[in-house]
């Protein structure tokens, strides 16, 4: 283990908040299907009914359009509905009432009446095929009045959605279903846990919060910037100690929210590689890669030396055969060559 | 007058909040016609009995979602007009500070949600807001507005049957005026009316003359009274007609010839004028009070609009989250 403390799944931090959060204020409230005694598809509810009772932990009708826009309404009342859709897939299912409505109601009442409301969406491949696999975080970017976060540690899960039932503005939590961890029940799943020391991060028992718009830097590095978000993070870090074995010293920046969006950390780090690489799961067309890719080029020009390289899925939904699967999805060897990329150019110097 | 009438002074109430809507949307209409406003309106002339029957129940905490044809749903439970017509002309002083206009008048101080604008959308919403003030422990209940073009869609199905299950306190009122757009609602439904729906999600429905405005007023007082003693949700259809088009100036040919004119003869407001005059000599004076003070009200808010300053260019920027406002990305 990487560091000495308490240790919890990703799963595990999740529930942790949003427990600790239910003690603390009685508005909130978690809305869902199979939530309760099922305790989530991925396990991540496990025993808050118990503790909670069904007021609080309450299961809905497979009706994702209709209780979105219940929890909107909920919201507006007074409450905080965190809000489970079982797979991020389903969102489409639900857009008018986080588009139309959780996004522009405080809008439309000249700043005043806001929807405190939390989507948890669990997201990315898992090898279930094209419509239980797909990263959808971008979508929600272009709306404006949706913030989006997408921790990717069971330290960040946590502190991040303890955030996200705080704030005062509807947040989408995207979560990566590769990340919620062995331990969760009913979770037979290819977990990443125990291969990835870098998703062991301890987590402190009390309350605590990480505040939107700051991201982290994973690892420290002066040659090529790659900025990740979710599981690329983590693969990205397993690329990064190896090239630290041929001695090319990545460093590796994990925004942890995308909107609000913290360029400043992404621009010092370009300032001072002149290189970056971004990776996110989800096709590369209009991407997330696009969005930070396009802000680089645009505010950081000159810091470059080296075109921007993306990393992303190819343009296909996600296929169920393991190989076409890994064939589509962005891998550890295509950060590789992508930082390989990038340090073979650089511009000429500049004649006086 | 049949002998469950309400006192004389709850029907003078109720003819005011009828009158000052008809007053608001003739001036709006005509104001349109000028072209002195921006963006697109959508006239409720013709259904006024179903807001003003409805909304005089409400209390000020009660919740009110209201539908893009909603001025007299937002005036019948005590918006401004001023502020409506501030805002349909999009100025700062609008309720929604000239941002979004006819479609969204809301105020949350009188717990009315910006009208809805997206079909169906407005039923969850209606659930979800009744859900808080059963959390809360409170006796608050939710009314939301639509028409019949609303009964087909998603939302519709997915918030009364949320509504039915957890028997929250809302009332759901269709304004039938028998038209989505301009598409007959007969082509629409293999059924014959919206009311005989509820029951399929284990839902009180019912049918009423949406042009007489005390069999309206009569209904939702027993719905929302039912709501309140924590029994559940109930269906409202009331039959009605819009006298205008759909939107803006569109005339509404797609209605068969007479249609028009057999309806303009149920036309609420008139209707209800000569039930009251009927009621006495004294009537007819306080009926006139009203009408000139609802005119010289409506007169003061376009007013009171032409005279209020646009928004600030770079105001949106500041209306869009809690904390750094617009800065959050276009810093």
């Amino acid at each position: 283990m990487a560091e000495q403390g308490r240790f919890l799944t990703y799963a595990e931090a999740l529930r942790e908040a949003m427990a600790q959060e239910m003690r603390r204020d009685p508005r909130v409230f978690l809305l869902g299907e199979d939530i309760g005694a099922f305790g989530g598809p991925f396990g991540v509810t496990a025993g808050l009914l118990e503790e909670f009772g069904p007021e609080r932990v309450r299961d809905t009708p497979i009706a994702e359009a209709g209780f979105f826009g219940l929890a909107v309404g909920a919201a507006m009342g007074g409450m905080r509905p965190v809000v489970e859709v079982q797979y991020s897939d389903f969102l489409p299912s639900a857009m008018d009432a986080i588009v139309n409505a959780a996004a522009k109601m405080r809008f439309m009442s000249a700043g005043v009446w806001g929807v405190p409301m939390v989507i948890r969406a669990p997201t990315g491949a898992s090898n279930r095929g094209p419509t239980h696999s797909q990263s959808l975080e971008p979508w929600f970017m272009n709306v404006p009045g949706l913030k989006v976060v997408c921790p990717s540690t069971p330290y960040d899960a946590k502190g991040l959605l303890t955030q996200a039932i705080q704030d005062e503005d509807p947040v989408l939590c995207f979560e990566h279903r590769m990340l919620y961890g062995s331990r969760s029940p009913g979770g037979s799943m290819k977990s990443a846990w125990g291969e990835m020391e870098s998703l062991q991060t301890p987590v402190p028992e009390e309350p605590y919060t990480v505040p939107f718009g700051q991201a982290a830097v994973r690892r420290q590095g002066s040659d090529v910037t790659v900025v990740a978000t979710l599981l690329m993070v983590h693969k990205s870090l397993r690329v990064a100690k190896e090239l630290a074995l041929q001695g090319v010293e990545v460093e590796v920046i994990d925004p942890r929210t995308l909107v609000p969006l913290d360029k400043g950390t992404i621009l010092e780090s370009v300032a001072k590689t002149g290189r970056l690489v971004v990776a996110a799961e989800g096709p590369k067309t209009s991407g997330l890669t696009a969005e930070i890719a396009a802000f680089v080029a645009e505010e950081g020009f000159d810091l470059l030396q080296a075109p921007i390289q993306r990393i992303a899925s190819l343009d296909s939904p996600v296929p169920l055969a393991t190989i076409a699967e890994r064939f589509v999805l962005p891998g550890e060897a295509d950060v590789r060559m992508a930082i390989e990329a990038v340090l073979r150019r650089s511009r000429p110097d500049p004649i006086d | 007058m049949s002998a469950a009438s309400p006192p004389l002074e709850v029907m003078l109430d109720l003819y005011a909040r009828l009158v000052r809507t008809r007053c608001f949307e003739e001036t709006v209409y005509n104001l349109f016609l000028t072209e002195e406003m921006q963006g697109t309106v959508h006239l409720s002339t013709g259904q006024e009995a179903v807001s003003a029957g409805v909304c005089a129940h409400l209390r000020p905490d009660d919740f009110l979602v209201p539908s893009f044809r909603g001025h007299g749903e937002f005036l019948a439970k005590g918006g401004s007009p001023r502020a409506a017509m501030a805002e349909v002309f999009a100025r700062d002083t609008g309720c929604a500070r000239g941002m979004s206009g006819s479609m969204h008048l809301g105020d949350p101080s009188l717990n009315i949600v910006p009208g809805v604008a997206i079909i169906g959308e407005g039923l969850a919403i209606a659930a979800g807001l009744a859900l808080s003030a059963v959390m809360q422990g409170s006796d608050r209940v939710a009314a939301v507005f639509f028409g019949d073009g609303t009964v087909n869609c998603g939302y519709f199905h997915e918030a009364l049957n949320l509504a039915a299950i957890w028997r929250l306190p809302v009332v759901f009122v269709c304004a039938n005026n028998l038209y989505a757009f301009s598409t007959p609602i007969s082509q629409m439904m293999a059924v014959g009316t919206v009311a005989e729906r509820a029951a399929c999600y284990g839902m009180e429905g019912l049918r009423l003359d949406g042009n007489d405005i005390l069999a309206v007023y009569a209904a939702a007082g027993d719905a929302i009274e039912k709501a309140r003693r924590g029994g559940g949700p109930t269906l409202l259809e009331c039959m009605t007609y819009r006298l205008r088009g759909h939107s803006r100036t569109e005339p509404g040919r797609y209605r068969p010839e007479g249609e028009l004119d057999a309806w303009l003869a149920r036309d609420p407001l008139p209707r209800f004028r000569s039930q009251l005059t009927a009621l006495g000599s004294g009537v007819e004076s306080q009926v006139q009070t009203i009408e000139a003070e609802v005119e010289a009200q409506i007169a003061d808010a376009v007013q009171f609009a032409r005279a209020s300053p646009d928004p600030e260019p770079d105001l949106p920027l500041r209306l869009v989250f809690s904390d750094t406002g617009g800065d959050i990305r276009n810093g």
